[in-house]
């Protein structure tokens, strides 16, 4: 299987009223990739991966995912959503319906998928992220771990191509942080296309094909990890593993 | 100990000066006025005995109150209906929809209320009720035989159209309020909300019907029973254009019996005891659900 590239970012900028947020951004993702992105606080990471289901508009450069430019277009902004999934450091679930409905809700509004299918599949990936019997529960009765992985089971559900996670663990207490990762290295060995904002540098070892490395709104580095961990070019990167990975 | 021990010397002279104030302002109407008070007159007016249907039933100032209610339930409703469109139309993502819901409601907020209502009442609803013929309408439910299912809804079929001009004067008047009360729950939803319902592909509408607003809607119901409360009381305005509710009818009360302040006096009475008893029922509604 020869992968095809799946997001093509190229020359990417965003600025926030007057401040450059993101600078000259180049990375293509290939189809079935794992790509881990890691830097300072206010580098640019969930700006980036905000921009590639539009959760923000880029300013400059062109953003291509799934063969879909993004425009102003909203019809293509749609298309490229109901395919790219997105977990939320925050997890974000609608407090006011059940996990089962928080699940059914976008295949059968989005997908127009019948009650029992979307159900059943509801169901499936439940399964998947170990909490089949929570179906009833609501949000607000889970512990913060079993949220984030209703999260996860939500987008999973859409069945996209793409999923992102924008640092899946940094609000959870740390008994819970394995709990989904485990459910995280589970779902990359299904094949799915992921880019994930971590500093999880465990999980980026065993899981990432690329490290991407930012610092205010620039990619200052990109490499396989074996490569990241043990001989990062630049300084910069350098400090920073040495900073993190102090721990 | 009990309530009366716990009160201050301060409450005991505030109290006495209330008292004092009130003896004066009677000792004013009655004396220096000269009022002849006649309060008993005025119970007939609530109800009185019917000989031909052989009971009681309800006489002009319960009936005004009837009015009342119905006026301002109907409108309310019909309010909450409009005020949701425009607390949506508020957030809107285009921009001409946005500035003409922004400015309706700046027009109604800056517009005295009376002169608001006229306009609504010889502009809109007059010329609508004429090109619907709602006039020949009513008068021919009033004639049938299901009139009274309708006059159990909407009193007497006669002053329908009456009615109806002083519903929809009340309601386009009080969308604005509840336009602003829905928009602030709108966007007292956590960003986050959205952007999940957006990352997994929803449209604007749905975002809004089954995400945002349900959520929306549970925050705003105290802001919006207070509402309902004032428009209880602001529905006394209609009474300008000839719609029977409690305080037109007291006018003319008034004007045939000249029972100024016992007329007045009870229909205060009968709207504070109206609210009052609203306040309560909405204040328990609250602590039962939370
Ligand atoms: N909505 C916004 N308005 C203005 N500035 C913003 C906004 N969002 C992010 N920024 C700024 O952009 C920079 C990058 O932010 P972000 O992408 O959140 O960084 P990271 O996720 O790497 O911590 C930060 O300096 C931040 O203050
Ligand atoms: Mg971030």
């Amino acid at each position: 299987m020869t992968a095809r590239p799946i997001i093509e970012i190229r020359n990417l900028g965003k600025f926030y009223d007057g401040f450059e947020a993101l600078k000259d951004i180049n990375l293509t993702v290939l189809s079935g990739e794992k790509v881990v992105v890691c830097g300072p606080s206010g580098s640019g990471k969930s700006t980036l991966i905000r921009c590639i289901n539009r959760l923000e508009e880029h300013s400059s450069g062109r953003m291509i995912v799934d063969g879909i430019e993004l425009t102003e277009e909203t019809k293509d902004i749609r298309a490229v959503r109901r395919e790219v999934g997105m977990v939320f450091q925050q997890f974000n679930l609608f407090p006011h319906m059940t996990v089962l409905e928080n699940l059914t809700i976008g295949p059968m509004r989005v997908r127009k998928i019948p009650k029992a299918e979307a159900e059943a599949r509801a169901r499936k990936y439940l399964a998947r992220v170990h909490i089949p019997e929570q179906a009833d529960k609501y949000p607000a009765q889970l512990s913060g771990g079993q949220q984030q992985r209703v999260a996860i089971a939500r987008s999973l559900c859409m069945e996209p191509r793409i999923m992102l996670f924008d640092e899946p663990t940094s609000a959870l207490d740390p008994e819970m942080i394995n709990e989904v990762l485990d459910v995280m290295v589970e779902l990359a060995g299904t094949g799915m296309t992921m880019v994930v904002v971590t500093h999880e540098m465990g999980f980026a070892r065993k899981v990432a094909d690329r490290m991407v490395f930012m610092e205010r709104g620039e990619i200052v580095e990109v490499a396989p990890p074996d490569v990241f961990f043990t001989a990062p070019k630049s300084e910069r990167c350098r400090a920073f593993l040495d900073q993190i990975l102090e721990h | 100990m009990n309530r009366l021990g716990k009160l201050h010397w301060l409450d005991w002279a505030i109290l006495a000066l209330l008292i004092l104030f009130a003896g004066y302002v009677w000792f004013r109407i009655d004396g220096a006025l000269n009022y002849k008070w006649r309060w008993e007159i005025i119970p007939q007016y609530l109800f009185r005995y019917d000989e031909e249907k052989g009971r009681w039933v309800a006489n002009i100032l319960m009936q005004g109150l009837m009015n009342t209610v119905r006026i301002s339930v109907l409108a309310g409703m019909l309010a909450l209906v409009l005020g949701t469109v425009l607390g949506l139309a508020r957030v809107a993502q285009n921009l001409a929809v946005r500035m003409l819901a922004r400015t309706y409601l700046e027009v109604l907020r800056n517009v005295p209320a009376v002169v608001v209502i006229f306009i609504f009442y010889f502009f809109l609803s007059e010329q609508l009720i004429a090109a619907f013929g709602v006039e020949s309408w009513a008068r021919g439910i009033a004639r049938g035989e299901n009139a009274w299912i309708w006059e159990s809804f909407f009193g007497d079929m006669r002053r329908f159209p009456s009615l109806i001009s002083g519903i929809l004067v009340l309601a386009l008047f009080e969308s604005a309020f509840v336009g602003e009360i829905v928009r602030a729950g709108i966007q007292s939803i956590p960003k986050g909300q959205r952007e999940a319902a957006q990352s997994i592909g929803m449209t604007w509408g749905d975002e809004m019907r089954f995400i945002v607003l349900p959520q929306a809607m549970r925050k705003v119901v105290p802001p919006l029973a207070s509402e309902f409360i004032a428009l209880v009381k602001n529905s006394a305005i209609v009474s300008l254009i000839s719609v029977h509710d409690l305080t037109y009818k007291t006018v003319e009360l008034v004007s045939s019996t000249r029972a100024i302040f016992e007329a007045w006096i009870t229909t205060a009475v009968l709207y504070g005891g109206l609210c009052f008893l609203l306040s309560l029922l909405f204040r328990r509604l609250e602590r039962g659900k939370g």
